[in-house]
């Protein structure tokens, strides 16, 4: 492993956190070691905590490396969390927002009483000795101030010179640094330019200056509003966490930091506190708002065995639960990364601006000499000090920071804004596509469904059998099975107070169902496909069997020793919202196709419940993504919806895969969007805030390549030979400082985006 | 006349030269010393960073400017995109390289370095 590090501790006391310390024991092995360390003058351990504070002068990696060889893991303590990091970052900003706008107030100071007076018609030129000496202290002032407040440009612009790179600092620094330079020469040896040229540009200089000063300082300002729905998530975490661990032998409950929770630890949570890493209850029940994460407005009622997640609210009871993930691995700080990740990550449409910033402070340098030159050569007199204005007033006009900023902000507050309904896009690329989508295709059974079947209807067809047994064997052989239906009636019949038995030579058939051996008999428990490969006689139950299919129920044929036994019909309900959201998605001009693996009445009964009118049938598992290529291939820009799990690779085939999680239950890695509760309107919220975006970036990027496309050759003269308009330098340096400005706010303005009402 | 524009040639010349056609000095070899990657005054440094390939690499990165640009460092090459908080020593782990130069950058691109990745 290469490693690129260079540790320096100052600090001679260091606190790590150590897991798997289970025994009091522990406490003299882990100091022993450490104090065994040469440099380390003490080591003391804090059993309760699980932390121990070491004295000296050695490298934490050191340590850390010590307590695993003895078979403990440690972590340092110091290691600073997402929590405090924004705070500082908060600080920082703040404080470089202040000393910004200390330069602005001094550049202006001196620019301001300059421009006025050359407004009002006061001569900015040299023509006596006296004028020579003002303006030499104005100079002098001037060098002053160019160091003070915009010392930054030059030492930015001379480090990348030497690296071969140009950016914003470059242009200001040679726009500006022409400008003072030409004044000087002006000043100094007014006899070798022609009398026209002594004109003197030092309020151009300090009003640039201040400007861009002004203009940074107000984006520092805006940017921070970009990050508010990150900074919101990280808000979510809780600082500490209330632990049962041994004190003195005895199991108390204490105040821990959240960092120092171990895995396994059992953790208490009162009504009104947020539960601070992610875990499973063991005692009491309660109920917990998710709406943070999932955008689900309706708590969620908790009993022992569910799941809790870190950052969630605990609303009414008091719960013990046992931490199951902690740390960088709860599911609340993998969203973080996640939303992170993918706010800084590109779309396509960002591309071209990335190549054109590359090429483009060159690229400017260049038309800033070619209009020096046109200038120098056919200009009026003066034409001197028409080629330095011309040139400055390029220089400073172009900006390369609006193009550089008009995906990167956009995105960002986009992801974010996502994030808040509940709804994790991965990265930019993702985002774009979304806004794109022609065709959806919804997975049936737990996107437009419950995903939670109930058995409904039990149809004896041979009466030698009573219901109980009935149910019995077919609980029995779902046991062992899979598929979400399965789950359904083995929970039906234990309500009912049927447990299942064993089962023996079980065997399921994909798309078709299950077999096996029961009490001696042979037992086919399945669709209508599987009878009639077994020759299975149905008779009229074909027409009951629609008959339920047509109620958008699911019947499944049981057979004992090859003669039918009964049908049993499974019915999954369509959640609540989904025709609403459908409705939505349609109205968006989107086809919406529904695909199940079920057969085609039922399919066909839930579709004109919620108005889909193409439906995709009786499609095995390994046939979904050939249903994804089929739209494809008709030229529609697919988005899949399914649960993760089953759909993986019909989800990898789309343009975009969506997995809808029920509750914070989700395989985040396993989708191009992940939408965190059940709800379909999470779908179309991901695409109007997915549109919303894409119109937004776009926007700027016109704006943005617009604002240098027409600046560039108006500062340039291009417009003179027509209507005599020159642009002023103090104007240009204004605009570029609004420019990068305007897209930040633009991009704000996303803040506001709502989805539709649902 | 004729000299200014000759000079007026020559600059764009050297602009055309120094920022484009330059080829850049040999990078800094990472596997051979401890170095890390100061983020200040518009620039990275180094930039220009050697990598042994097929290797899992750890940079260390400094970050002394205030820019909102330089608080977050991206590999696109490899979809990371990291806060350098200020003045902290800032470890970003990356994934073992096959050879090639890869781009790392801020997200206007205002500062830019590149990871040359060479076969052992």
């Amino acid at each position: 492993m290469n490693k690129l590090t260079n540790t320096t501790e100052s600090n001679n006391t260091k606190e790590l956190i150590i897991d798997g310390a289970s025994c009091a024991s522990c406490v003299g092995k882990i100091e022993k070691a450490l104090r065994s360390i040469s440099g380390v003058v003490n080591a003391e351990m804090n059993f309760a905590l699980r932390t121990v504070t070491v004295t000296g002068e050695v490298d934490t990696e050191i340590l850390i490396d010590i307590v695993k060889s003895i078979g403990y893991s440690a972590k340092n303590a110091d290691e600073k969390s997402d929590d405090e990091l924004l705070d500082e970052k908060d600080i920082a900003d703040e404080k470089y927002y202040k000393s910004l706008m200390k330069q602005m107030w001094i550049a202006l100071g001196l620019g301001i009483p300059l421009m006025v007076y050359s407004l009002a018609g006061g001569p900015m030129t040299v023509e006596t000795s006296l004028e020579r000496g003002i303006w030499l202290f104005i100079g002098i002032l001037c060098a002053a101030i160019m160091f003070f407040s915009g010392k930054h440009f030059y030492i930015g612009a001379w480090k990348s010179f030497t690296n071969h790179t140009a950016n914003m600092d470059t242009l200001i620094a040679l726009g500006t640094g022409t400008a003072w330079i030409y004044s000087m020469v002006v000043v100094f040896f007014p006899m070798a330019l022609p009398e026209m040229a002594r004109h003197v540009y030092f309020e151009a200089t300090a009003m640039i200056i201040g400007l861009i000063d002004l203009g940074l300082a107000l984006e520092v300002k805006a940017r921070g509003r970009t990050s508010e729905a990150i900074k919101r998530l990280i808000g979510l975490q809780a600082k500490t966490a209330r632990v049962v661990r041994d004190v003195n032998g005895k199991k108390q409950e204490i105040d821990i930091a959240i960092e120092q929770v171990l895995l396994n630890d059992i953790v208490r949570v009162r009504p009104g506190e947020k539960i601070s890493v992610d875990g499973i209850v063991i005692q009491g029940h309660t109920s917990i708002d998710e709406s943070m994460l999932t955008g689900e407005p309706m708590p969620v009622e908790k009993v022992e065995e569910d799941e809790v997640v870190a950052g969630t609210l605990n609303k009414t009871g008091s719960i013990l639960f046992k931490a199951t993930r902690v740390g960088k691995d709860t599911a609340l700080a993998q969203i973080i990364n996640m939303v992170k990740r993918a706010q800084n990550s590109k779309p396509p449409i960002g591309r071209l601006a990335d190549v054109i910033s590359a090429y483009f402070v060159p690229v400017v340098m260049i038309i800033a000499i070619v209009s020096a030159l046109v200038w120098l050569n056919f200009g009026p007199d003066p034409a001197l000090a028409f080629a330095v204005v011309s040139a400055t007033t390029v220089l400073i006009i172009a900006c390369p920071c609006a193009l550089g900023l008009a995906t990167p902000m956009s995105v960002m507050v986009g992801v974010g804004k996502a994030a808040e309904a509940g709804v994790l896009i991965r990265n930019g690329e993702a985002l774009q596509t979304a806004s794109k989508i022609t065709a959806m295709i919804l997975d049936k059974t737990g996107t437009i469904t419950e995903g939670a079947p109930k058995v409904t209807d039990v149809l004896i067809a041979d009466q030698s059998y009573s219901k109980k047994y009935i149910l019995s064997a077919a609980s029995s052989i779902e046991s062992g099975s899979e598929h979400p239906l399965a789950q359904a009636i083995v929970d039906s019949t234990i309500e009912q107070g049927i447990d299942p038995e064993t089962v023996t030579d079980f065997h399921a058939i994909a798309g078709h169902g299950v077999q096996a051996t029961f009490k001696g008999q042979q037992l086919l428990f399945g669709n209508q496909k599987l009878m009639l490969k077994n020759g299975v006689v149905l008779m009229d139950f074909v027409e009951k069997a629609q008959h339920l299919a047509d109620e958008a129920k699911t019947p499944m044929y049981l057979a004992i020793d090859k003669k039918l036994a009964a049908i049993i019909a499974v019915s999954d309900p369509i959640k609540k919202d989904s025709i609403a959201a459908i409705k939505r998605l349609q109205a968006n001009g989107i086809r919406v196709v529904m695909l199940t693996g079920d057969n085609r009445a039922t399919a066909n009964a839930v579709a004109k419940k919620v108005g889909i009118t193409e439906v995709f049938a009786e499609v095995l598992p390994e046939d979904k993504s050939n249903k994804v290529a089929e739209l494809q291939a008709q030229g529609e820009i697919v988005g899949m919806t399914g649960d993760g799990i089953n759909d993986a690779p019909a989800l990898a085939l789309a343009n975009v895969g969506f997995a809808i999680g029920t509750g914070t239950d989700v395989a985040i890695e396993s989708a191009d969007i992940t939408l965190m509760r059940g709800s379909l309107h999470g779908l179309a919220d991901a695409i109007a805030v997915s549109k919303a975006t894409l119109r937004n970036i776009k926007q700027n990027l016109f704006g943005a390549f617009i604002y240098n496309v027409a600046g560039v050759p108006f500062a340039a003269g291009l417009l003179y030979p027509f209507f005599g308009l020159l642009l002023n330098p103090v104007i240009a340096g204004a605009a570029m400082a609004f420019s990068s400005l305007t897209v930040v706010s633009n991009a704000n303005r996303l803040r506001f985006f709502k989805p539709q009402d649902h | 006349m004729m000299i200014i524009n000759l000079i007026g040639l020559v600059l764009i010349g050297l602009v055309v030269w120094w920022f484009w056609l330059y080829k850049p000095p040999k990078a800094v070899d990472a596997s051979a010393e401890n170095i890390t990657v100061v983020v200040n005054d518009g620039v990275y440094q180094p930039s220009r960073i050697k990598i042994i390939a097929g290797k899992k690499t750890t940079l260390q990165f400094f970050r002394k400017d205030f820019s909102p640009c330089a608080e977050t460092v991206l590999f696109p090459a490899f979809e990371i995109s990291e806060a350098l908080p200020l003045e902290v020593n800032k470890l970003i782990e990356l994934p073992p390289m096959s050879a090639g130069e890869y781009q790392f950058h801020c997200p206007m691109k205002m500062y830019t370095g590149s990871l040359i990745v060479e076969k052992e």
